[in-house]
C-alpha cells in the first residue's frame, strides 16, 4: 500500500527506480561480494582484481577505452543493421514461398551450426582487419534469429483477420501488410532484444580474431600484457553498450508499438 | 413482394475425413433477416467460411441474385465469430477497414465512418485502441466496421456469444433498433434460442455434425420485439418450441 501511494505520487523517473530496484540491488550485492572476497582472501591482483579497480583502471584509461569502444560500436550497428534488412527481405520472400521456405531453412540452420572459433579467423583471413569482416561475422549471429522471429511472427496472425481481410477483397500483398506484418511486431522485438546481445558478442569476437582497434583486440592485447583489470575494465564497457542497446530496443518497442504500451489506456 | 437473395443449395463440406456440413440448402430474401442456429461445433461458422471463400464446399451451388457466386465479387460484409479487430490499429482505423481495402482514400474513409459512431455507441473512443474498450464496445466497432462497407448482405457470426447476458440483450436490442432502421439483409449465426426468436424474419435449426437443416421457422411476430411485454412472452413459447428440437440432438461425443 505504502509502495502503492509513493509510485503514484513519485516523477516516472523514481517511478522507474523503484521498479527497476530488484535488478539493480542483485548487481550490487554481486559487487559487493567480489569486493570482500578480493579483500579479505588477499588474492593477487593479477589474479582477480576487486571491482573498484576495474572502475578505477576504466577511468585512468577512459580514452583508450573510448577510442576502442566506437570500431566496436560501429561493427556492431553495421553488422546487426545488414543482417536485419536481409532478414527481413527473405522473411517476406519464404512467407510468400512455402517452396524456398523448405529449400532456404537448412542452408539457415546450417549456417548456425558453423563454430565462431573456427569461422572469425577465416573471414579475417579473407576479408582482413577492417570493417568488413566484423560486420560478416555479426550479420551471421544475428541473421537467424531475426529471420525466426519474424517469421514466426507472420505466422502467428489471427486467422480470423486474415479471413475478414480476405471477405473483403483484399490481395495477398494487402493481407501482408495489413494483417501479418503488425502481427508480427511482438516477435521482432523480443527477436530483437536477443539478438542485440550476440551482436556485441559477435563484434568483440571477430576483433579478438583480428584488427586494428576494437574491444575485442583491447581485450586481446590487455590479456597478453597480464592485465586482467583491463580485460575487466573492457568487459564493463562491453556490458554497459548491450545495456544501452538493449535500452534503445525497448524505447524503440514503445514508439512504434504504441497500444502494446502499459499506458495506452490513459493516453489514447 | 420479396425477393431472392441468397439460395444455398445441397452445400456439404468435409475436414479430412470429418463430414461437418452435409446438405445445406437454404434461402435468404432481400431484407430479410434470417438466423441459423446449431449445437457448437456443427459446423456455422464453416458455413460462413465457404460463403466469404475462405473455404470451398465439396459440392453444392450457392447463388446470390441468381447467379453463382464464383462468377460475382463476393458480395457479403462480413462478422467474425471473435471480433477481429486488429490490437494495433485505432477504433476508427479499424471501422474504415473495408472501405480502405475498397481502395478508399483513409481520409474519405474517416470522413464516412465519422457521423455513424454516434449511432454505435463509440464517439469519444475512436482514438483508443481496441485493448482500451469494452467487449460491447469492441462488437458495436465491429459491426460498424461489418455495415460501413455497405455490401449487399450481411453475415454475423454469434456477433454476441461473448458478452454477458445483461450487455447482449441490451446489444440485441440495439441490433433490433438497427435494422429497423436500415432495412439490412442478413445471416446470423447463434446458438443463443432467444436471440435467434428476437431479431429474425426466419431460423433454420441444424443438426449437429454432420449437420443438415432439421427445421425451419418462420417468426411472424410484429416488431419491436424486445421492447413489448406480450411478444415477449409469445417469443417465449417458440423459444420453448426450438429448445425441444435442439434438446432432442442425442448428446454426442466432442472430438
Ligand atoms: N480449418 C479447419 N480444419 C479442420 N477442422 C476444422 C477447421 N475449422 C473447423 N473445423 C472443425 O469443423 C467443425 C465445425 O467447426 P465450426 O467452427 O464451423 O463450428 P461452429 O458451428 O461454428 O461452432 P461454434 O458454435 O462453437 O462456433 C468443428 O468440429 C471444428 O473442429
Ligand atoms: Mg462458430
Amino acid at each position: 500500500m505504502a509502495f502503492d501511494a509513493q509510485s503514484r505520487r513519485g516523477t516516472p523517473l523514481s517511478r522507474h527506480v523503484c521498479r527497476h530496484l530488484p535488478a539493480i540491488g542483485a548487481i550490487a550485492a554481486i559487487f559487493v561480494l567480489w569486493e570482500a572476497y578480493v579483500r579479505l582472501s588477499g588474492i593477487s591482483a593479477t589474479a582477480l582484481p576487486s571491482p573498484s579497480d576495474v572502475v578505477e583502471q576504466a577511468w585512468i584509461n577512459r580514452d583508450a577505452l573510448w577510442r576502442n569502444t566506437l570500431p566496436t560500436l560501429a561493427a556492431t550497428l553495421a553488422g546487426f543493421g545488414c543482417s536485419l534488412i536481409v532478414a527481413f527481405a527473405l522473411s517476406i520472400v519464404v512467407d510468400f514461398s512455402p517452396l524456398l521456405r523448405r529449400a532456404l531453412f537448412p542452408v539457415f540452420i546450417a549456417s548456425q551450426t558453423l563454430p565462431l572459433v573456427a569461422i572469425a579467423p577465416l573471414v579475417v583471413l579473407w576479408f582482413g582487419f577492417g570493417l568488413l569482416p566484423k560486420i560478416l561475422l555479426v550479420a551471421l549471429v544475428t541473421f537467424f534469429p531475426m529471420l525466426v522471429a519474424l517469421v514466426e511472427g507472420y505466422a502467428a496472425t489471427e486467422r480470423e483477420i486474415e479471413e475478414l481481410l480476405a471477405s473483403m477483397g483484399a490481395s495477398g500483398t494487402r493481407r501482408f501488410v495489413t494483417a501479418r506484418l503488425p502481427s508480427a511486431l511482438p516477435y521482432f522485438f523480443a527477436g530483437l532484444r536477443i539478438s542485440v546481445t550476440y551482436a556485441v558478442v559477435g563484434a568483440i569476437f571477430a576483433e579478438y580474431a583480428g584488427a586494428v582497434s576494437g574491444l575485442g583486440i583491447y581485450i586481446l592485447t590487455a590479456k597478453n600484457n597480464f592485465r586482467p583489470d583491463l580485460v575487466l575494465a573492457a568487459v564493463l564497457v562491453s556490458s554497459l553498450l548491450t545495456l544501452a542497446l538493449f535500452g534503445a530496443t525497448i524505447l524503440l518497442q514503445r514508439i512504434v508499438m504504441p497500444w502494446a504500451s502499459p499506458a495506452k489506456e490513459i493516453r489514447p | 413482394m420479396s425477393v431472392l437473395r441468397l439460395e444455398l443449395d445441397a452445400i456439404a463440406i468435409a475436414y479430412g475425413a470429418m463430414q461437418v456440413l452435409e446438405d445445406i440448402s437454404l434461402t435468404v430474401q432481400s431484407g430479410e433477416f434470417v438466423s441459423i442456429l446449431g449445437p457448437s461445433g456443427a459446423g456455422k461458422s464453416t458455413l460462413f467460411r465457404i460463403l466469404t471463400g475462405a473455404a470451398s464446399s465439396q459440392s453444392g451451388e450457392i447463388r446470390f441474385d441468381g447467379r453463382p457466386i464464383s462468377t460475382q465479387d463476393r458480395p457479403f460484409a462480413f462478422m467474425p465469430q471473435r471480433d477481429a479487430l486488429m490490437p494495433w490499429r485505432r477504433i476508427i482505423d479499424n471501422c474504415t477497414l473495408g472501405l480502405e481495402v475498397q481502395g478508399m482514400s483513409r481520409r474519405d474513409a474517416r470522413a464516412k465512418v465519422a457521423p455513424l459512431l454516434a449511432e454505435f455507441g463509440l464517439v469519444g473512443f475512436e482514438r483508443h485502441y481496441p485493448a482500451a474498450l469494452s467487449g460491447g464496445m469492441r462488437q458495436r466497432a465491429a459491426l460498424l466496421r461489418t455495415v460501413v462497407q455497405e455490401r449487399p448482405m450481411l453475415l454475423l457470426d454469434e456477433p454476441f456469444g461473448a458478452l454477458d447476458a445483461l450487455t447482449r440483450s441490451r446489444m440485441q436490442a440495439w441490433l433490433e433498433t438497427m435494422w429497423e432502421n436500415h432495412s439490412w439483409t442478413a445471416l446470423l449465426v447463434t446458438h443463443d434460442v432467444r436471440e435467434a426468436v428476437m431479431l429474425s424474419d426466419r431460423i433454420y435449426i441444424l443438426s449437429p455434425r454432420p449437420a443438415r437443416i432439421v427445421r425451419e421457422i418462420s417468426i411472424d411476430l410484429p416488431r419491436p420485439r424486445l421492447a413489448d411485454h406480450a411478444i415477449r412472452a409469445k417469443a417465449a413459447a417458440i423459444e420453448a418450441d426450438i429448445l425441444d428440437t435442439l434438446f432432442s440432438f442425442q448428446e454426442e461425443p466432442t472430438p
